[in-house]
């Protein structure tokens, strides 16, 4: 796996407002891999192997959906990852748009948002349980 | 329209008494210009926040319950209202918790007893959000009818924070079509400010981590957070990020500060409460809406922006 500080610098790279990417569409599209392996990151230091299955078409969606199980307070990535796809999505489909640099820079904000969320998690687990509070609803609901 | 939100139990939480001191004066004023009645509930308590919740959930679910039990039971109300992402989500936890689990009743009741007051039971109120409040006892043509000052030259990223919407069991009302709200793309701060003119830009991090739980704990994280929810704000068009939430608005404002000091990046989108925006809308005073008490100095912008 590409460590996580590659992945920070690369998703700082990839938004540079003064580096526009020459083929936004592989940017775009390095920028959702880059997403899953921040994904992987999680999903392996918890003892798991990340899945190559897809969900929506994405395997962004499936490693989130792997990475929430037993572990709701993840769920408060979820509009994150949704986003990054959309960001995706928008790139990939019309590349030439006028507003595909603009697009291309809130991409990686979505992913650099992502690699924070994930990382500080990884630093301190409780980061999100606080606000998703679930894991205390579902460990007094058996 | 909803003729019971016109008069609803307040139940205002810590933080509006200290650090979002200004959500709780813009609040109560935006009710009394609107004519809405905020009745504050008596003798209310924490509702558990995080440090009760994270050690004993249950004792958490107590003391929201008890909140509501006097909201219901004793001062008759059928409706309350927070103002804090925290609180409001808190309740509406124990309001889940009562319904859902033996155990926690069972403790509810306990504990209750020995604090010599009835005990709450699931259904006897409703818990809603500023939000909600707003937007159904009012909604935007009624916002549109009283606007004294349009916020026409303001480009808003309305920032929810994470309670609002999850998890989403715990919001029945939510997801039940297009005049509820969506726990994934919420709306209604969006509806209630476009009415009073803003314009509101596409903002992906609108539900985002602000690593508020961990502002002290790893203060780095916090702010780097923050940090790119300002920069993703400000790449989005925005000149001003409303919020609906004392801890989100506390960790933007302060971590704004901090990533200048700690990081050398300094950004300059505004942050005000969505009350406090609506309030200039209708033609309150900026002081009256608490802007001179936020830790970020938007006077001069408000002023700049013919709000003032």
């Amino acid at each position: 796996m590409r460590p996580l500080g590659d992945i920070e610098a690369r998703i700082d790279q990839l938004g540079g407002a003064t580096n526009p990417a020459a083929d936004p569409a592989a940017a775009a599209r390095e920028l959702l891999g880059l997403g899953e392996d921040v994904l992987e990151h999680w999903i392996a230091a918890r003892g798991g192997t990340p899945t190559a299955a897809r969900r929506e078409g994405f395997r962004l969606l499936a490693l989130h959906r792997q990475g929430a199980k037993g572990e709701p307070s993840f769920n408060a990535c979820r509009e994150t990852c949704r986003e990054l796809v959309y960001h995706h999505n928008l790139i990939t489909m019309d590349p030439g748009h006028p507003d595909t640099a603009a697009r291309l820079a809130m991409a990686a904000l979505v992913a650099n948002h992502l690699y924070l969320f994930v990382s500080g998690k990884m630093e301190v687990e409780q980061l999100g349980e606080f606000c998703c509070s679930s894991r205390p609803l579902h460990a007094n609901m058996s | 329209m909803e003729e019971r939100y016109k008069k609803v139990a307040y139940y205002p939480g810590c933080a509006l008494e200290g650090s979002g001191h200004a959500y709780n004066r813009s609040t109560k004023a935006v009710g009394e210009k609107l004519g809405l009645d905020l009745v504050e509930v008596k003798n209310w308590n924490c509702c558990g926040a995080m440090e009760v919740k994270n050690i004993d959930p249950k004792l958490q679910t107590y003391l929201s319950s008890r909140v509501m039990s006097i909201a219901a039971k004793e001062m008759g109300f059928d409706t309350v209202m927070a103002p804090c992402n925290g609180c409001y989500h808190n309740l509406k936890k124990a309001e889940y918790d009562l319904a859902n689990d033996p155990d926690s009743v069972e403790v509810v009741d306990r504990l209750s007893k020995k604090a010599g007051h009835e005990t709450y039971e699931a259904g006897e109120i409703e818990t809603i959000h500023a939000l909600d409040w707003i937007k159904q006892a009012i909604g935007e043509d009624g916002i549109r009818a009283r606007l004294e000052n349009s916020l026409k030259n303001l480009k808003v990223a309305n920032y929810y924070g994470c309670m609002y919407t999850r998890p989403r069991h715990i919001f029945p009302e939510k997801d039940q079509g297009p005049d509820s709200e969506s726990t994934t793309q919420p709306h209604f701060m969006d509806d209630l400010l476009a009415a009073a003119g803003a314009e509101i830009v596409d903002f992906p991090l609108k539900t985002s981590c602000c690593g508020g739980a961990h502002t002290l704990s790893d203060s780095d994280t916090s702010t780097k957070l923050v940090l790119n929810l300002l920069r993703a704000a400000e790449a989005s068009g925005a000149d001003v990020i409303a919020t609906e939430c004392p801890t989100c608005h506390s960790g933007l404002e302060m971590h704004q500060v901090r990533a200048e000091k700690r990081f050398g990046v300094k950004t300059s989108v505004k942050i005000l409460y969505f009350t406090q925006l609506l309030g200039l809308a209708l033609g309150l005073k900026p002081k009256k809406v608490g802007v001179h008490e936020n830790i970020s100095d938007s006077m001069a912008f408000v002023k700049e922006k013919g709000l003032a």
